[in-house]
């Protein structure tokens, strides 16, 4: 492989699945109201 | 009988079903978009437009115009509580009919849809004894699909697409009529991570094959030129838009079954990039087997790079004939396809029957069954038949080009312009979300997104005028009935289908499942 297509597969890498990263850390901290869950739903989920 | 049955009194239709947890939503939504399109377009996508430059435009495409749709069909299914038709119909008066033409297009979809995921489970058999022999082309038009040479509508079937055709529509319907969260949640929650690992194994197994090195080079080389081309920019701009699964009705259902208060925006942010997550890791997959395969003909890989149909059913067998553990590699990359795509056809056929479950207030099991029978009999009439393949490729290029396209430009217009929705709906999210939804949003939204549908979609009228469609072209007639014919039926069928009124029974007369923002409620 060349450099210039090692530092786009990296960067590609990078972006993406730190963009995914950032999102779940984002969704983490800030975490979902259970007060409100649906008083049926399948007991293994 | 003077008795009214329980449905029939006012205010008694079944209360909405729910999500358990967002986690499930999110498992729902990322399932519906990771689908087809994601192994076998992405990759060939950015290897013609621009390779390792395409992450450029990918990325601009997937921030400006991807995510804020997918908040726009979240804003409008979630304040609004209802299928995508009752959704719009409380959005706005008049805008009923956006909700239907949605529904019209899922139904067009899921008609064909099937039929590929049929495909792949044969194929995933196929793998095991590598049926196709040393002619995979050959193969897959002749002794499997028996493709006619007449391009026409006929009803000669082949038994060895009719039956896993049949059965892959009875698991979907016995799945959506199981419920939301007993039968969507729980599919999803079982078939995304199991498509996660058996993909994972597989790209790891590709990039174990000799030549894998010379197809990832092929992908990532970047070729800067091309961010100067509007066509490569138009081509990341379409990819991000099929693949997130934003405008056709999906995640204004999806949304609509979440509770009261849930982080719209963190919960679109990871929905939006793990599409994207699993598309790079696809790319990485297909290119290195792809790389294999040039390198095991000792042609280029520019010459035996493909997409589509093209890449799944001929290159892939070829691949799977020449390498190591090719059956494994076979069944898990068949199996991919059928994980994937089963998750997404759930999801289009559940725009079909929310929308019928909240227009007549019948039981989910029901309504399943009322509409999920006729669906599956259309589905299974007309495309396991040695003419089904010209079909499924007219209708999917123009469903896609001419209706989802259409449909999200009028819808964006419509939204911002005609009804004046967009602070309303991005006021919504950011009361129940994490990031807000600001000015930038409402230019996203209102301002570039038109401009690049509409450039994407004027661009393909002009093509497929000029060029029609088809290699070699399509009879005019064929293409006329089923492209042109059908994308222009959706619309009417959307208006006819908006003028019927609902009934007292209908999801539209429970004023329990309207959603309005907080700051309404105090007024």
């Amino acid at each position: 492989m060349s450099t210039a297509a090692i530092v786009m597969l990296i960067i590609a890498i990078l972006t993406v699945w730190g963009g995914l990263a950032l999102a779940l850390v984002n969704l983490n901290r800030h975490p979902e109201d259970d007060g409100a869950m649906p008083a049926e739903h399948a007991p293994e989920l | 009988m003077s008795t009214p049955t329980p449905q029939a009194v006012p205010g008694a239709t079944p209360k909405r079903e729910m999500w358990s947890t967002r986690k499930v939503f999110i498992l729902a939504a990322i399932g519906s978009a990771v689908g087809l399109g994601n192994i076998w377009r992405f990759p060939y996508v950015a290897y013609e437009n621009g390779g390792g430059a395409f992450i450029i435009p990918y990325l601009v495409a997937l921030l400006t115009a991807g995510i804020p749709l997918l908040f726009l069909d979240y804003a409008v299914g979630h304040r609004h509580r209802g299928s995508a038709p009752l959704a719009y119909r409380r959005l706005a008066r008049g805008a009923e009919g956006l909700g239907w033409w949605q529904v019209a297009i899922c139904f067009i979809i899921c008609v064909y849809y099937a039929v590929i995921i049929a495909w792949a489970a044969m194929y995933m058999i196929f793998s095991v004894t590598e049926a196709w022999g040393d002619d995979p082309a050959g193969f897959f038009i002749g002794s499997f699909l028996q493709v006619s040479e007449a391009v026409n509508i006929g009803f000669d079937f082949v038994p060895m697409v009719l039956i896993p055709l049949i059965i892959v529509w009875a698991v979907v319907l016995l799945v959506l009529a199981a419920g939301v969260q007993k039968g969507i949640g729980r599919a999803n929650i079982i078939f995304l991570p199991l498509l996660l690992v058996m993909f994972l194994i597989l790209v790891v197994q590709s990039l174990f094959l000799p030549g894998a090195a010379d197809g990832l080079n092929a992908l990532f080389t970047p070729d800067w030129g091309a961010l100067t081309n509007t066509t490569v920019w138009a081509a990341a701009y379409g990819q991000i838009f099929f693949s997130l699964s934003v405008a056709f009705g999906i995640m204004v259902t999806y949304a609509s079954y979440l509770k009261h208060k849930t982080d719209l925006t963190g919960s679109g942010f990871v929905v939006g990039f793990a599409n994207s997550g699993f598309e790079i890791l696809a790319g990485i997959g297909v290119f290195a087997a792809v790389g294999f395969m040039a390198f095991s003909s000792g042609a280029e890989v520019g010459d035996v790079a493909a997409g589509g149909i093209g890449l799944a059913f001929i290159a892939f067998p070829t691949i799977i004939s020449e390498a190591p553990l090719g059956g494994l590699l076979g069944v898990l990359f068949f199996g991919s396809l059928v994980f994937a795509g089963f998750t997404s056809l759930i999801s289009i056929i559940e725009v079909i029957i929310a929308a019928v479950q909240d227009k007549l207030g019948m039981s989910r099991v029901k309504t399943t069954w009322c509409v999920g029978i006729p669906l599956a009999l259309i589905s299974i009439l007309l495309f396991p038949t040695t003419t089904g393949l010209n079909l499924l490729d007219v209708t999917d290029a123009f469903v896609n080009n001419f209706g989802i396209m259409a449909c999200a430009l009028v819808t964006v217009l419509l939204v911002t312009y005609g009804f004046r929705k967009l602070p309303l709906l991005g006021g919504h999210v950011s009361e129940v979300s994490s990031i807000k939804l600001g000015l930038w949003w409402r230019i996203m939204v209102g301002i570039v997104s038109p401009i690049v549908l509409g450039y994407i979609l004027i661009s393909e009228v002009i093509k497929r005028i000029q060029e029609g469609y088809g290699d070699p072209p399509m009879p005019d007639w064929f293409v006329n009935v089923f492209g042109w014919g059908m994308a222009g039926g959706l619309v009417v069928v959307a208006f006819l289908l908006s003028l019927i009124p609902w009934g007292r029974n209908s999801a539209a007369n429970d004023p329990e499942l309207d959603s309005p923002t907080l700051q309404e409620a105090q007024r």
